[in-house]
């Protein structure tokens, strides 16, 4: 199966406009799961709509970057994804998402497994207060993983593909306190990445970090973008330039007026080349 | 780890409904000790009347509430509260004068005037206070403040109102003080550099700002101090005296209602009259501290949600 | 001298008066509880030596030591513990974690706090009604453990609800977005975090119970007994008590006898309770979220 044939598959199950097809490569076809599409979404704290009207496609195994001035619902939307809206209570989410084809949102499906498959990482690193190991390990346990060299060989290659390994590999009963900021967000990616997601949500995973770790952390994502499909929020425009394969820009123009999806298209094109008159604005700076 | 998106759309469906199972059982569990406290108090109001039932029946609950005599082992027996719950109020009298200038006082001072390891000592020392059982108080009471109330003032006997009083404004002390603290501490920093920088001294920044706006918590420490000082059974019936009189000055012996039941519960046969009258009495207990206690409540409810925008 | 200035004056004269005042108040404060301290200390330690803490009272409690009252308040707190630790802490996982914002939350609330204010001695009719009475408990360990666990539990519950919120809820939102169900967050996660403050808030509420007299009066503490209690049916002798026995009921209790009593009681209480808040500060102090 070759990329354009998937990509209209996919489109053909989500009849509404793209901007533009996205390519990808095709030798990374075949594996192609943990896609997003999403049709016509709308989130609403209480009576308050925040976002209205976003159709978009996450392609699968590569890095979709949200950007957007503040308070335009990037994280909101970042938490449909993998329903961690539920938690908040008071939220409603209209329109449809699916994921591969399957629609997250129907009643026969259990948040709890659709978190397993699409993990997070927060703004603030936020390490469980135990060991790293333990940290590493919660989601497979989670999972019903107790076999220890099972869980041995998921945590090192965990831990691995989060560029962290040669730096804990000594240390694996230590407090996960005891990391600095960066080490604590990439064993959060570790921790993240052992439960086997598709697809890795990222809300602002840099904003808090010095600018070698946020080296580190994106050199990590450029590794990660093979295995699991990556949705980031950012702020930061040439990180955005820099990581992301498809960019989103989104907007709310007033306050009595839900944000919504100007522009999602190929980074490169996005950033040299938009459509919209405001996308190019906000990305030269001239607000937000 | 090659799964087929069919595959991967049965492992999003499998494995929930045990575990979905398991959730709800933990969560009723959950819920039902969270309701558990509602249930209690209920509990306690209901089956304390249920068993004053026979005494409100046969005596009447306002011939109880106005007769002037407690004879429950005369003949004729005589079931009046007059006496004790004045002898509660009193008690109490005496207590409220000595915690609430005190309490607040210490509680200013604590919270404006002192550095912050003083207010960890002050911290420690407001904790023992409050950890020492209330029958040790008693004791000490018995064994200090008996023989010197007696000698001081001349009396035949120390056992008084007033011993009993200082006892439970002593004791109630750290309630009044930790909770009134907190409300100062609870009043912005802003504000008090306002008054200061309108050339306000600290002194005039306490009274006219910091005060009035922790008023709400002091009053909710000075209630629940004073429902603390009106519940209090061991202190008061070591030291009181507990002569069913109606008292006329703090220099008498008093007989309060916390201390009628536990002095008088041990002799009682159990399902009879005074047994039941002692219920009546746990009764009006149980209702003056609850509308201490939801007071207090709904003022400190207020002075949270007060500084919380 | 302008009027200004004589009022400037007079103002600061007042803030230092009333800074004496106040400050007076706090020495009454510190001088009642070294009073206290100081009077049971040194009346108390000359009484103390292992054969007071280990042997049987004697000669109408007249000698011999408190033994079988150290043991029956031990049972009685176990006891106690066991009944209302899971209660409690269930009850602060439900306020912290799963309460909706509603009505019945807020009487929860109410009831809590008002449970925290009704008097020992209404705990003690209420006991002695329900378990002694009506559940045929009789007087025993039992029927007292059961009245001290519902006059515990608001110590419990608000404790261990205040220790839950401290934990930030990122590590909620960390565990939940692994995939893990709200209970397994908790268990695993939130509970483990909240572990010293809930032990420790545990132990103060834990300690409190301990020094109750007037609801064990009532429902199951005994003036006095030959042997220790040998099932949780059994009447049992009681520090605080004890205490109450030696000081008014019984004349002629040499006072070294009395006071010793007095400082295993306050000395067990307060040094449980010091224990744990130090314990819970070391752990504060070490994990700084
Ligand atoms: N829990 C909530 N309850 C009510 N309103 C909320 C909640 N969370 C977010 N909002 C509102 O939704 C809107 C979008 O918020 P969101 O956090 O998604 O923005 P954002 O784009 O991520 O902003 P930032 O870049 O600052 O993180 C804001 O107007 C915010 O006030
Ligand atoms: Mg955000």
């Amino acid at each position: 199966m070759v990329m354009s044939a998937v990509l209209e598959e996919v489109t053909a199950e989500a009849p509404f406009a793209l901007s533009e097809p996205v390519r990808v490569d095709a030798d990374r076809a075949e594996k192609v799961s943990g896609s997003f599409s999403l049709k016509d979404v709308s989130v609403a704290y209480g009576n308050e709509t925040v976002i209205a009207g976003v159709n978009m496609l996450v392609p699968s195994r590569a890095v979709t970057a949200l950007i957007g001035p503040s308070g335009c619902g990037k994280s909101t939307l970042l938490r449909c994804l993998n329903r961690m809206n539920d938690e908040i209570g008071n939220v409603r989410v209209g329109g449809t998402i699916a994921l591969d084809g399957l629609d997250i949102y129907q009643k026969s499906i259990d948040p709890v497994d659709l978190r397993m498959r699409v993990g997070q990482v927060f703004q603030r690193p936020n390490p469980f207060p135990m060991s790293i190991y333990d940290n590493v390990a919660f989601g497979p346990r989670t999972q019903g993983v107790r076999k220890r060299d099972e869980l041995d060989a998921i945590i090192e290659a965990a831990l691995k593909d989060a560029a962290l390994w040669d730096e804990v590999k000594n240390h694996l009963k230590k407090h996960a306190f005891e990391l600095s900021g960066g080490q604590q967000q990439r064993l959060c990616i570790a921790r993240a990445l052992a439960t086997k997601p598709e697809v890795l949500l990222m809300d602002e995973p840099a904003s808090a970090l010095d600018p070698i770790s946020t080296q580190q952390i994106e050199d990590t994502i450029a590794e990660l973008k093979d295995m699991v499909t990556i949705v980031i929020v950012t702020h930061n425009m040439q990180q955005a330039a820099r990581i992301s394969d498809q960019t989103a820009f989104m907007l709310r123009e007033s306050m009595d007026q839900p944000a919504h999806l100007v522009e999602v298209g190929e980074t490169k094109r996005m950033f040299t080349n938009p459509d919209d008159k405001r996308t190019e604005s906000y990305i030269t700076g001239r607000f937000g | 780890m090659t799964m087929t998106p069919s595959e991967r759309a049965g492992r999003l469906l499998g494995r929930t409904t045990r575990r979905r199972a398991a959730e709800a059982v933990v969560r009723t569990l959950i819920y039902a000790a969270g309701l558990l406290s509602i249930v209690i108090l209920l509990a306690i109001a209901v089956f304390l009347f249920v068993e004053a039932r026979k005494s409100i029946a046969e005596v009447g609950l306002g011939t109880m509430l106005t007769s002037t005599q407690w004879f429950p082992t005369g003949t004729p027996k005589i079931f009046g509260f007059l006496p004790l719950i004045i002898g509660s109020l009193m008690v109490t009298g005496v207590a409220l004068v000595v915690f609430v200038p005190i309490g607040i006082g210490a509680a200013v001072f604590i919270s404006e005037f002192s550095a912050g390891w003083f207010k960890e000592v002050m911290k420690s020392v407001i904790e023992f206070m409050a950890a020492v059982p209330s029958v040790v108080y008693g004791f000490l009471g018995v064994a200090i403040l008996i023989p010197w109330v007696k000698a001081t003032f001349g009396l035949t006997s120390g056992m008084t109102a007033l011993t009993g009083g200082l006892v439970l404004g002593i004791m109630s002390l750290p309630t009044v003080i930790s909770i009134s603290e907190d409300a100062l501490h609870a009043v912005p920093d802003a504000l008090r550099q306002g008054s200061l920088a309108l050339g306000n001294t600290r002194w005039q920044t306490i009274y006219k700002v910091v005060v009035p706006s922790a008023s709400s918590g002091i009053f909710a420490g000075v209630m629940l101090g004073l429902g603390r000082a009106i519940g209090e059974t061991m202190a008061v019936l070591m030291l009181t005296g507990n002569a069913a009189v109606i008292p006329t000055n703090v220099f008498e012996s008093v007989r309060t209602m916390t201390g009628t039941i536990a002095a008088e519960m041990g002799e009682v046969v159990f399902g009879g009259l005074h047994y039941s009258v002692l219920f009546s009495v746990g009764l009006v207990l149980f209702g003056i501290t609850f509308v201490i206690n939801l007071a207090a409540d709904l003022v400190l409810e207020r002075q949270r949600k007060r500084w919380r925008r | 001298m302008s009027d200004r200035n004589r009022r400037a004056r007079n103002a600061r004269t007042v803030e230092v008066v009333m800074k004496v005042v106040t400050g007076a108040c706090v020495a009454l404060v510190i001088g009642a509880a070294m009073l206290i301290l100081g009077k049971i200390v040194i009346s108390g330690i000359p009484g103390i030596s292992l054969e007071f803490l280990f042997s049987k009272p004697g000669m109408g409690m007249r000698a011999g030591g408190i033994f079988p009252i150290i043991v029956g308040t031990l049972m009685l707190v176990t006891l106690t513990a066991v009944l209302v630790l899971p209660l409690g802490i269930m009850a602060g996982i439900y306020l912290a974690e799963y309460a909706p914002k509603n009505v019945v939350t807020r009487i929860v609330r109410l009831s809590i706090a008002n449970m925290a204010g009704v008097p020992s001695i209404v705990y003690g009719l209420f006991g002695l009604a329900v378990f002694v009475l009506l559940m045929q408990i009789g007087k025993s360990l039992l029927a007292s453990a059961l009245t001290l666990t519902c006059l515990t539990l608001p110590v419990i519950i608000t404790s261990t609800e205040e220790a839950l919120r401290q934990i930030p809820s990122d590590l909620r939102q960390a565990a939940l977005a692994l995939g893990a169900t709200r209970w397994r967050a908790i268990y695993k996660v939130i509970l483990p975090a909240a572990a010293p403050g809930i032990v420790t808030g545990s132990i103060l509420g834990l300690s409190r119970a301990a020094g109750e007299t007037a609801p064990i009066l009532v429902t199951g503490a005994a003036f006095f007994l030959p042997k220790l209690p040998d099932s949780v049916y059994s009447q049992y002798m009681s520090l605080p008590y004890h205490l109450y026995v030696l000081a008014t009921q019984v004349p002629n209790v040499p006072p070294e006898i009395t006071w010793g009593t007095a400082f295993v009681l306050v000395a067990g209480v307060s040094i449980v309770s010091m224990i744990a808040g130090a314990w819970r500060s070391v752990q504060r102090r070490k994990v700084k979220w």
